[in-house]
């Protein structure tokens, strides 16, 4: 058997790095002052983000080398999921360094949790091998679980974490038994060689199962319906930069997964199930939006939807064209880019103990803090999916796609959707710019202004909204070759 | 003696197990249980994994075992200090109680 050498390091090296920072943010907590400030500990997580930031760029320069005995690939594919994951977990970073404070949670932990789930999701990119898909799973899944309670003394942030934890092992459980029944119907666990397995045997019936015990693993990890249950609850409860990060983060590396086991080896069966989930994820996720009053719950319906418009673009691929899973890849940077900032805008407005989450909250927010207001208004327009943001072309590539490929119940079915969710985005807006502040908490809440650290990020997320909405070639181009990269 | 159990006895038992691991997260109330359902359905897909190591020979699936109980036992340790710390703040164990977070 070969050794392992340098190269296969340098294709695991955004890991290391976000591992290394990791691992050093734990070990210089112990020596921060006493009652001073953690906020040093947020910078060096930042700087880790940057540097493995730096490493895929090194990587990029590469592509499509295979290391560890072919478990792992870095392709464009990879590359483009590393850089989203990334950019997403400096910017979740950013916005939660004056959010710890405030919430008084364990920095150093929480810190090197947020990198250590980015070592896994990288890896679930660029994982060509079930097992190390399944570690890589579990390892941003551990951490996220962790994540979500870590406000620990409150109890509905610990009721969060636990619903997650069960109901995630719970899907590990299915995920895994899938895997299971594919290593029994090909005899092997690589991806890049299951494929050629499945169009060298007949009909297996085994495949089938595999495939659809696949998807329900998958589906809870994107919060497709109908395993979406856990998702309101959780973003409800979880801590807001946290959820910033794990609805974006660990979903774009989840999507990955999915796109990697069924289209790099083109599982069959995979087509029903995928497109009864879009189709119920767009029509409960919306509904589920409409009668919410909590913003956080609002969003977490809004998310549900949002996982369905992307399984339209997987309904759409087919083997020979890249339409259908570019636009999901765009698909899933877009929505990184708007989430990411909606949820930031909720954690700095929303004060000790997460009290100010109601939508009505957010009334008069345009006289408090216009630019606030403005970047919310933005974002929310954005996952409306108004033209020149990044998320009316998200849904123009993927509903193209979707007429390319004959898909037109579901088309319509989608603009329908979009249709509705424009209601409860629009609400919150007219809220922030239309209602009079409430004279009750005048004092204190809404006040405090937003700090340089929360400014960059939530800049920065606008900025790529804004960038994905009236310049969207170059990240499609970037798309377009990931996914041939993924057909290869 | 060559009258080896059949291949598809295991499949089938590591079925049935995964079913009972199944049933019981759904209608236990208790989250201890709960939580044993979920390490019942593990261990039955560890069964059907040798199983089809042995159908393959094939050493993949076996590394693959060692793999799942090694994250089981993290899930462990994370899953037992997740229901302490939801012990602590609401002082029961049955997820009906649990329910600040309506659906």
């Amino acid at each position: 058997m070969n050794p392992i050498t340098n190269t296969d390091y340098v294709t695991i090296l955004p890991e290391l790095v976000l591992a290394a920072f990791g691992l050093i943010v734990m070990l210089v907590e112990p020596f921060v002052t006493k009652g001073g400030s953690r906020k040093p500990l947020g910078y060096l997580a930042c700087l880790g983000a940057l540097a493995s930031l730096a490493a895929t760029w090194y990587q990029a320069g590469s592509p499509y080398t295979q290391g560890f005995f072919k478990m792992v690939l870095v392709d464009h594919f990879s590359v483009f999921f590393h850089v989203v994951i990334a950019l997403v977990l400096f910017v979740a970073l950013l916005g939660s360094l004056d959010y710890v404070e405030r919430q008084h949670i364990r920095a150093g932990e929480f810190y090197a949790l947020m990198l250590f789930g980015a070592v896994g999701m990288d890896l679930m990119s660029s994982a060509t091998e079930l097992v190390l898909i399944f570690i890589a799973l579990e390892i941003s899944s551990i951490s996220t679980y962790i994540l979500a309670g870590m406000r620990r003394r409150v109890a509905i942030s610990a009721e969060a974490s636990l619903k997650y934890f069960l109901l995630g092992s719970f899907a590990t459980g299915f995920f895994l038994y899938g895997v299971s029944l594919m290593f029994g119907a090909t005899g092997t666990t690589s991806i890049l060689a299951i494929g050629p397995q499945l169009h060298a045997g007949g009909f297996n019936p085994l495949v089938f199962a595999a495939v659809a015990l696949m998807f329900v693993g998958l589906g809870f990890k994107i919060a497709s319906a109908p395993f979406h249950v856990w998702t309101p609850d959780v973003y409800e409860g979880a801590p807001a930069p946290v959820v910033a990060f794990m609805s974006t983060a660990p979903k774009a590396a989840a999507f990955a997964v999915l796109l990697r086991v069924l289209f790099a080896a083109w599982t069959p069966g995979w087509f029903w199930p995928v497109w009864i989930s879009a189709a119920l994820s767009m029509t409960l996720g919306n509904i589920g939006a409409l009668r919410q009053t909590n913003i956080k719950r609002m969003l977490a319906y809004s998310s549900i939807a949002h996982a369905g418009y992307l399984l339209v673009a997987f309904a759409a691929s087919k083997a020979a064209d890249t339409a259908g899973i570019s636009a999901a890849i765009f698909y899933t940077a877009a929505y990184a880019a708007m989430n990411v900032g909606a949820f930031l805008v909720i954690s700095h407005l929303a004060g000790e103990g997460e009290r100010f989450v109601a939508i009505d909250d957010y009334a008069g927010l345009s006289r408090r803090q216009p630019a606030v207001a403005a970047s919310l208004a933005l974002l929310l327009l954005s996952l409306i999916g108004i033209p020149a943001t990044g998320g009316f072309f998200a849904k123009f590539y993927v509903f193209s796609a979707a007429l390319q490929a004959n898909l037109v119940g579901l088309t319509i079915l989608g603009l329908i959707n979009s249709g509705i969710a424009a209601y409860y985005y629009l609400r919150v807006i007219v809220v922030m710019y239309m209602r009079e502040h409430p004279a009750e908490h005048e004092h204190g809440h809404g006040a405090e202004r937003i700090t340089i650290p929360e400014g960059v990020a939530l800049t920065l997320s606008v900025l790529a909204t804004l960038y994905l909405g009236i310049m969207p070639n170059r990240v499609l181009q970037l798309a377009i070759e990931a996914a041939k990269d993924l057909l290869r | 003696m060559m009258n080896t159990v059949p291949i598809s006895w295991y499949l089938v038992l590591s079925a049935v197990l995964f079913a009972c691991g199944v049933t019981g997260f759904i209608i236990k109330r208790n989250i201890i249980t709960i939580f044993m359902s979920i390490e019942l359905m593990l261990n039955a897909v560890n069964l059907s994994f040798v199983a089809f190591a042995y159908q393959w020979k094939q050493l993949n699936g076996e590394v693959f075992v060692f793999f799942v109980m090694v994250v089981a036992a993290a899930e462990a340790a994370v899953g037992l200090a997740i229901i302490i710390s939801v012990f602590r703040t609401r002082e029961t164990l049955s997820v009906d109680k649990v329910d600040l977070l309506k659906l």
